[in-house]
């Protein structure tokens, strides 16, 4: 796609930065070893405090077990090997690009929790696709969180980009509608829509959610053509039920992964992947507008076990 | 999605010999199961081994007690350990003389330090303190125009006889990330203003940041340095997960932390980070934030976090919740009306409406202890419910103020309005009538046990059993009958 320059080192060091904080890599761990039990909890302490969680890491040790005993595998490079394999397997979508409108406007809508890292998210993307060509157009439709307005205000200002904004308090459904009207009429390529954080738990706040999302089809047939969720990479296992919620709201088509820049690995989208099939699109990695890539299911694994590959 | 701990537990117990005593063997078995509600309650991996391990040995050989189960027993004494390790509660804000006291809020991006905040500096106006509030956080594009309204509207709107001051150097922003000690300055100037104001505490809100980010974290230890704030408070999100206690322990050993503000947990999440950072740093957990709004602070209950973590559910914060939504005036006046046993279709509505504005159906009933295994194959209709409330909406107010006056022609206009069919509507009135009954008989018995159940509930909160077995069981009047779902809802909500 081009859009987001992908070096796969920025990943991979901040991903270093986790295991260095973690000690031994599994890549180090499992080298020359046999495959004992001792080895196999090992491995299982990774997945789980990756975030894996117990389900899904207990179905991953159970494939490691049978294999084993039938004889597939039985060092621990084999091991390591039969590990890569399995979590990018479950990482794989055929498509991991943005979608955009065939023709004409593009709408993308970013939702998610408070806090998750949402305006700043809408900042990188606003400045990969502007770079990449593309004309953007911001909409605030935060119009509940105190200084969220003005926060996209300053992104806008800095990436010198134009914003519709809604006055506090005002209907951010009215709002995403008056935007892609504007969108419309200066015949951009893209129109993001930055909403409030809302807690997945909150029915009302989830249908104001889907209303936007409905006033914007009725707009124009297909819109909103991305639904980005924006989840935080230190979530822990609620946030399969918060991404479950959001998909049933607004038909999420993708995750933006944020602040993968700490020492979160971020196994939950492995979690997320196997029970609702939403691919991560991209990542954040850090608070200015280029801190962001592509997600790349392979440096994001290896670089999770801890396994050099170049 | 969780199956409830006491089900797999007493499922454990239920398919292992030696009944009346917890053995070796059933307690490992069983603590297999703890381990795992542990863990998908994000507990922290180690956190969950230790804690595993102590509960064992504290349980082989111990005698069950006669009334309860080997099962309940083993809960009793997870749920103990549980309260034992986050408490002592402590919701105490300390305040030094000669004022002013320090408190500093510091965290990872996004945890919910400029919310806090705003609730602490509430929190302290009602207790008729003098507070400022000091935007330190220049980096986040508009977070000091996001404290700025916090902190006029907790000036404007919250209770209480404190003055609420502000204090900001917005123009520093462009500065930071420039120079050096920015924030550090803004601080020292905070401080003195603070003193020249006499205020008695000044809250320090600073920006988000990595505990890997070494710049940033000396930037916090030298504001530390600076003005050496008596309390220093990590906010954290109470959705986080494994990676809690690696923040945790940066932020602590840089900083010590003296208190814990749990965030976001209005959520569904089972909030084992609360364990896992407690653990780490050893500091108190002081309040968790339940809202977006600045009066939606609370201190912090070990009991109900345990029940919550072990995910048995949390009947304290439904009744909670009921509360909150349910005013006072309009509860009076319903239970009034089922006093004189003249509940109507109106009332139904209302009721209905009180209850969805507190979230899907399934959600609440996943704070039911038990509920979890009980309900799990119950898919709640959503629509189901906006059906019934056409279906009311259809009818004529006399219609609504007695079903009675139905005939056959006035059901099926009802239907034809609704969208439904005869048999719904009847369906619907036939269920009315039912419940119009069983609250006269209550209300004859003058309104007895399982109206009460509710209220005993929350008030014995610390001595509660956390066994499913001992949950009330709500029936009407003596009446053996299985109350619905719904109609339990109602009976609940009635106190």
């Amino acid at each position: 796609m081009g859009l987001f320059t992908a070096t796969v080192s920025a990943i991979r060091r901040s991903l270093t930065r986790t295991r260095e904080a973690l000690g031994t890599p599994l890549g180090d761990l499992l080298g020359g070893r046999s495959l004992s039990d001792a080895v196999v909890d090992e491995i299982e302490t990774l997945l789980l405090s990756a975030d894996l969680g117990p389900t899904a890491t207990t179905l991953i040790i159970q494939e490691l077990r049978e294999a084993r005993r039938a004889g597939r595998i039985d060092s621990g490079s084999d091991a390591l090997e039969f590990l890569t394999d399995e979590l990018k397997t479950r990482l794989a979508c055929p498509d991991r690009g943005l979608l955009f409108a065939d023709s004409g406007l593009s709408i993308m809508l970013i939702a998610g929790i408070n806090g998750s890292g949402k305006t700043t998210s809408v900042a990188k993307i606003a400045k990969s696709l502007h770079t990449s060509g593309r004309s953007v157009l911001l909409a605030a439709a935060d119009t509940f969180r105190a200084g969220a307005v003005a926060q996209l205000e300053i992104w806008a200002r800095r990436l010198d980009l134009d914003i519709i904004k809604g006055a506090r308090g005002a209907d951010p459904a009215a709002v995403a509608f008056d935007a892609a009207d504007a969108a419309l009429s200066r015949g951009v390529d893209v129109l993001l829509i930055d909403t409030a954080g809302r807690l997945h738990t909150q029915a009302n706040l989830m249908r104001q959610l889907t209303k936007i999302r409905n006033v914007l089809a009725k707009k124009i047939p297909g819109a909103p053509h991305e639904v980005l969720l924006v989840l935080d990479a230190t979530a822990g296992q609620n946030a399969i039920i918060q991404a479950q919620l959001f998909k049933q709201a607004i038909d999420v088509t993708g995750i933006f992964l944020a602040k993968l820049d700490g020492t979160a690995k971020g196994g939950i989208v492995i979690a997320i992947h196997d029970a609702l099939d939403i691919p991560v699109k991209l990542v954040g990695l850090g608070e200015t507008a280029d801190d962001v890539e592509i997600f790349d299911p392979d440096t994001f694994v290896e670089a999770m076990l801890g396994v050099e590959k170049s | 999605m969780f199956e409830a701990l006491s089900q797999r537990i007493t499922d454990t117990f239920r398919n292992l010999a030696g009944r009346g005593r917890i053995s070796q063997d059933n307690v490992r078995e069983a603590m297999d199961e703890v381990r795992t509600a542990l863990l998908e309650a994000d507990v922290h991996l180690q956190v969950v081994t230790q804690f595993c391990e102590e509960v064992a040995q504290d349980a082989v050989g111990r005698a069950v007690t006669k009334s309860l189960k080997p099962s309940e027993e083993m809960i009793a004494i997870v749920h103990q350990r549980l309260v034992q390790l986050m408490g002592p509660v402590d919701s105490h804000i300390m305040l030094v003389e000669p004022p002013p006291t320090v408190l500093m809020l510091c965290g990872l991006q996004g945890a919910g330090k400029t919310t806090t905040c705003a609730k602490l500096a509430a929190y302290l106006k009602k207790s008729g303190r003098s507070v400022m509030v000091a935007a330190v956080d220049l980096q986040r594009p508009a977070a000091v125009e996001q404290l700025a309204v916090l902190t006029s509207e907790v000036e404007r709107d919250a209770p209480g006889a404190g003055s609420i001051h502000f204090y900001a150097e917005p123009d520093k922003c462009a500065e930071y990330g420039r120079v050096t000690g920015v924030a550090v300055g803004v601080s020292r100037r905070a401080l003195a203003e603070a003193r020249r104001l006499k205020v008695d505490a000044l809250i320090l809100d600073t920006a988000g940041r990595l505990h890997i980010n070494d710049e940033l974290m000396a930037e916090l230890g030298a504001i530390n340095a600076a003005l050496r704030p008596q309390q220093i408070f990590l906010v954290v999100d109470a959705m986080v997960g494994q990676d809690a206690v690696n923040s945790a322990r940066v932020f602590h050993e840089r900083l010590a932390i003296d208190g814990i503000i749990l965030c976001k947990f209005d959520s569904d999440t089972r909030g084992g980070a609360a364990l896992s950072v407690k653990q780490v740093t050893g500091a108190p957990i002081k309040f968790v934030g339940i809202g977006e709004k600045f009066d939606q602070l609370q201190e912090f209950h070990p009991q109900r976090m345990a029940g919550r973590i072990l995910g048995m559910g949390d009947v304290v914060s439904l009744v909670e919740k009921v509360r909150e939504e349910v005013s006072e005036q309009e509860a009076t006046h319903i239970a009034q009306r089922m006093a004189e046993g003249r509940l109507t279709m109106d009332d139904f509505l209302t009721q209905l409406g009180s209850v969805r504005r507190m979230g899907p159906m399934k959600q609440l009933l996943g704070l039911l202890p038990g509920a979890g295994s009980a309900l799990k194959n119950i898919e709640v209709d959503e629509k189901q419910l906006d059906r019934l409330e056409g279906i009311v909406h259809s009818m004529t107010a006399g219609e609504r103020r007695d079903v009675k006056t139905l005939n056959k022609s006035r059901v099926k206009r009802i239907a034809r309005g609704s969208g439904t069919t005869p048999a719904d509507v009847n369906k619907l009135t036939r269920q009315f009538q039912m419940m119009q009954k069983m609250t006269r008989q209550m209300a004859s018995a003058g309104v007895g046990g399982p109206l009460k159940s509710i209220g005993e509930l929350s008030r014995t909160d610390s001595t509660r059993m956390p066994g499913v077995q001992n949950m009330p069981t709500l029936r009407a009047g003596g009446s053996t009958r299985t109350v619905s779902v719904k109609q339990r809802y109602k009976q609940r909500k009635k106190k």
